[in-house]
């Protein structure tokens, strides 16, 4: 039986709307009952430049994309051919490669582009006079002449032919396009709507759209899902957390988060502040944590290689925060400012100089990073320390069906805290160094007055924040005493150090282990897949496909970064009869990471580190390769 | 500001029982002082006063003081500060560093905190050395000047703190001097009590490195009439306020008034160079969100917020 199944590309300039055309299908298919997985490809670069959206929509799970497409949207000559005709090296070669057979291209029949030179003469090939149809819908609201101005519009004229092709009703796209426009510019959505349905009608008045063998029904009963971003749910977790103020500079693929918080921050309440450089992004968080206040920032590479000061002055200083939200991108350096890559695993375990905790966790979803953002907030406070959360590009720019977004672990936890009511009852007595002997009574056993860094016995020391009375502390960037106060003494560098480092063993034990990693499928595999991160869904696709064909293959999950359960992902992989270790990053960081912590090698790496992520289908030659004995570095089909 | 304590608070109040490491007649004990008779003088309680600092010797001054106090990083203390503030506006918030943080490696937060006009104090300890690392050059020690610690003559211009104030938008902007602690106790008051961002500028003494910029130096000993080289804006008819901040001639006449005065060498102009009650960043936050004027951000119930409508709109 035919899968109701299909993946939809559109392809144009930046600055031509193909995110709102795509958007607009994605979301017409998840209110039908479709489960929707849409990314975008785009430049670092406004306007001008090859961008290409797709959207794969089906009646089952879709967590990943293909390498082939059934529809293409093409608004200009480069989706079809590829820019080297007009660059010296060839950035990529068109969409048409990835055309499935027989499927159909819709373009702009003012592109000079011949089909039978196209190399793909097999495909169905739609020409459509886009600005024509503008045009039409123009005249009918007695503006014709203006049609050069609506140019935008032919994005919504591609969408609309896609539709007559793959045969998706009309209205429930146009209910969409209506919703986005809405108040002053309702106008505006009504004529959209009128460009689409006019190229739909186009489409079917002149081809013969019957045959096209791609069709696309609506599910079979409209589901509750939400469509959502992943710097929306990013953004969500940390409104849910009670975040009170996110910092942030201007960086692609992060801003986006912040600027979605921004937007909303009058009716929650949260304050966003745009800063100068990540260095004060970072800081204004840390001192916003100190003063008792949940606070975040979220960053990509680049501005986090700014902030790792802030990292050890808020762990030598036990903040209780801040949250930092790191969209990985390509680097090193600038890098790949708008693609993808798990290439910032190691410095975000290392960031800064000395030792010092701090927690670092990845999820593999949106629903995972729904919880994580959201726990991150409690771990930071009753830990008192900062915690990253290591998403990406891909991460971030995903516009995927949700089921249900709902947290396991809600309760708020701010940790131990002084109240100002009593005095702790910490026991205070610490190693006196000599340079602690200022009369303040302490060191002898007997705590009398409040002492931010008392050395209690779990190495957390119940916090105050000023304001609060008799709660008074000193706090500094330097080796201190129980008072805050800097220290050089001996006894107390290392009573110190060992009060910080100890808190990594408490959390160890108190994140629940489906927080720490997880073994998808079954224990007895042939082989066991190791990925960390917005890796997860494609693996988990890739899996389904193989386990179709008879192939025993577990994947083991890692998310927990620091603390890592070593003990745990240790016994996991020297049980298993073969191991390979499949990242988005050149050299396998994850697996130096579990060599270094677990003592187990994997020596067998797939590692894609071209900029773009995993499509099942690459995952899944990857997996038959790793089978096969096979680990070669994999290089994107979709160029 | 916070409420006065019923007691009625002195000097002592405000001194923490530390033992202070800063070399024997170091600028930076004037300074200590001068913030501590201000605080008394203006009353705070100390647990309404939030204290940060950079990296130095004057980084270490909150340690000496008896109010919640943070040394930060070298450079950053402003962001930190601006986040304490932010996140607490009910407190007194006052920033303080050396010249080297604040004009050097801190010369961006300098400038850009400068352009928020948040309600909190910044004090630099200008001393035209790094002191800590054995006296290298400051930003603000000029071309051609060479103290006794350094093994050249300074390569590059030191830059003028008061000027780069005025552009960056400071609204309070004044210089002290760390031996008269009297008057730079009454300049730190008014700039406790300024609404905005308050710069103070304190000229430093360095006794260990600073053989150039000394005590001697400051009272003139070397000059035939042995007249100081500072003088007191306020003491020749000098008036930095702006009247009317709604009119923007007068703020930029105020502002050029001040930026000349800054450029004045022997006598150097001590006193208030330039002030005006323009909105702060509290004033543009209330506007966005009002019941942040009753409640600071930090008591809020941000908890469990209602993201429902988010999610329904995502339907």
């Amino acid at each position: 039986m035919q899968k109701n199944q299909l993946t939809w590309m559109i392809g144009g300039p930046q600055g031509s709307g193909i995110n709102a055309s795509a958007e607009v299908f994605a979301k017409a298919c998840s209110r039908a009952g479709l489960r929707v997985y849409a990314n975008i490809e785009y430049h670092s670069n406004i306007m001008g430049k090859h961008s290409f959206y797709r959207v794969r929509v089906g009646d089952e799970d879709v967590r990943s994309y293909r390498d082939n497409t059934d529809i293409l949207v093409a608004l200009d000559h480069e989706t079809l051919a590829g820019d080297g005709d007009h660059r010296r090296w060839a950035t990529h070669f068109g969409h048409l490669h990835q055309l499935n057979e027989g499927g159909g291209v819709i373009y702009d029949s003012e592109i000079d582009f011949d089909p039978s030179q196209s190399g793909r003469p097999e495909l169905r090939f739609y020409p459509v006079p886009f600005m024509e149809i503008i045009k039409k819908a123009l005249e009918e609201v007695g503006k014709g002449e203006q049609a050069r101005r609506y140019e935008v519009m032919k994005n919504t004229v591609g969408l609309g032919a896609s539709l007559a092709l793959c045969d998706y009703p009309f209205d429930l796209v146009g209910e969409v396009i209506r919703g986005q426009f809405k108040g002053k510019r309702s106008e505006v959505g009504e004529l959209n709507v009128r460009a689409a349905r006019l190229a739909f009608d186009h489409v079917r008045d002149n081809f013969d759209a019957d045959g096209f063998p791609y069709t696309l029904k609506p599910g079979p009963e409209p589901k509750a899902r939400i469509l959502a971003k992943g710097y929306e749910i990013a953004a969500i977790a940390k409104l849910k957390a009670g975040c009170a103020l996110q910092t942030y500079y201007p960086i692609s693929p992060a801003t986006d988060e912040s600027v979605f918080l921004e937007k909303h921050q009058r009716e929650y309440g949260l304050l966003v502040v745009q800063c100068e450089d990540e260095i004060s992004s970072i800081n204004m968080a840390v001192g916003a944590s100190h003063m008792g206040v949940r606070a975040s920032t979220a960053t990509s590479g680049p501005g986090f290689a700014l902030m790792v000061e802030g990292i050890g002055f808020a762990s030598i200083t036990e903040a209780p925060g801040p949250v930092l939200v790191l969209y990985q991108r390509g680097g090193p350096s600038t890098g790949l400012p708008t693609r993808q890559e798990q290439g910032d695993l190691l410095f975000a375990l290392h960031p800064a100089q000395g030792d010092f905790p701090h927690i670092v966790t990845a999820p593999g979803d949106l629903r995972e990073t729904y919880q994580d953002i959201f726990s991150a907030f409690n771990w930071a406070e009753r830990y008192q320390l900062p915690v990253i959360v290591l998403s990406d590009k891909k991460l971030a720019a995903i516009y995927t069906t949700i089921d249900k977004l709902e947290l396991k672990y809600d309760q708020i936890d701010r940790g131990a805290l002084f109240t100002g009511s009593e005095w702790t009852s910490v026991d205070a007595k610490g190693p006196n160094d000599g340079h602690a002997a200022n009369g303040n009574g302490h060191g002898n056993g007997e705590l009398k007055e409040y002492l931010r860094y008392a050395l209690t016995k779990d190495g957390i020391s119940p916090r105050s924040r000023p304001g609060i009375q008799g709660g008074r502390f000193w706090s500094t960037t330097d080796e201190h005493d129980p008072d805050g106060h800097i220290t050089e003494g001996v006894e107390m560098r290392v009573a110190m150090m060992r009060k910080r480092m100890g808190k990594l063993a408490l959390v160890a034990k108190a994140i629940p282990q489906d927080q720490q990693f997880t073994l998808h499928g079954a224990a007895d595999a042939e082989l066991t897949i190791v990925a960390w991160g917005s890796t997860k869904g494609t693996v988990l696709d890739s899996i389904k496909v193989l386990e179709a064909e008879g192939k025993k293959i577990n994947f083991l999950q890692c998310r927990l970064m620091r603390p890592f359960p070593a003990q745990a992902v240790g016994d996991i992989l020297r049980n298993a009869k073969r191991v390979v270790c499949i990242e988005e990053n050149y050299s396998g960081q994850l697996a130096t990471h579990i060599a270094a912590e677990t003592g187990f090698l994997i020596k067998d790496r797939i590692n894609k580190f071209d900029g773009r992520p995993f499509s099942e289908d690459e995952m899944i030659a990857a997996i038959r390769g790793a089978l096969a004995g096979k680990t070669e570095a994999v290089v994107t089909n979709v160029r | 500001m916070s409420v006065s304590a019923p007691v009625k608070l002195t000097i002592k109040d405000y001194k923490s029982e530390l033992h202070n490491d800063w070399c024997p007649g170091c600028g930076d004990f004037g300074i200590l002082t001068g913030i501590q008779m201000a605080l008394a003088q203006l009353q705070l309680d100390p647990d309404k006063v939030a204290m940060f600092s950079g990296i130095g010797c004057s980084g270490k001054t909150p340690h000496y003081i008896n109010a919640y106090g943070f040394h930060t990083l070298h450079g950053r203390v402003l962001p930190v500060a601006t986040g304490g503030r932010l996140a607490n506006t009910a407190l007194t918030v006052i920033a303080l560093g050396g010249d080297g943080d604040g004009y050097g490696i801190g010369a961006g937060y300098f400038v850009n905190t400068g352009r928020r006009n948040l309600d909190f104090t910044y004090l630099v300890h200008n001393n035209n050395v790094y002191g800590l690392t054995k006296g290298q050059a400051s930003p603000t020690l000029s071309k051609g000047k060479r103290t006794k610690s350094m093994p050249e003559q300074a390569i590059q211009d030191g830059i003028n703190p008061i000027a780069m104030a005025v552009a960056a938008g400071y609204t309070f902007i004044a210089r002290a001097y760390a031996l008269d602690p009297k008057h730079c106790a009454q300049i730190i008051a008014r700039a406790i009590q300024h609404k905005g961002s308050a710069l103070v500028d304190v000229l430093q003494t360095c006794p260990t490195y600073n053989d150039l910029y000394t005590k001697e130096w400051y009272e003139g000993a070397d000059l035939p009439e042995k007249k100081s080289r500072l003088y007191k804006l306020e003491e020749r008819g000098y008036d930095g306020k702006v009247q009317d901040p709604s009119d923007p001639e007068e703020i930029v006449a105020k502002k050029a008034a001040a930026v000349a005065r800054s450029y004045e060498r022997e006598p150097i102009p001590i006193g208030v160079y330039y002030e005006a009650l323009l909105p702060t960043y509290e004033d543009e936050i209330y506007k966005r969100i009002p019941s942040l004027k009753d409640t600071p951000l930090v008591e809020m119930d941000t908890f469990h917020r209602d993201v429902t409508p988010l999610l329904e709109a995502m339907r």
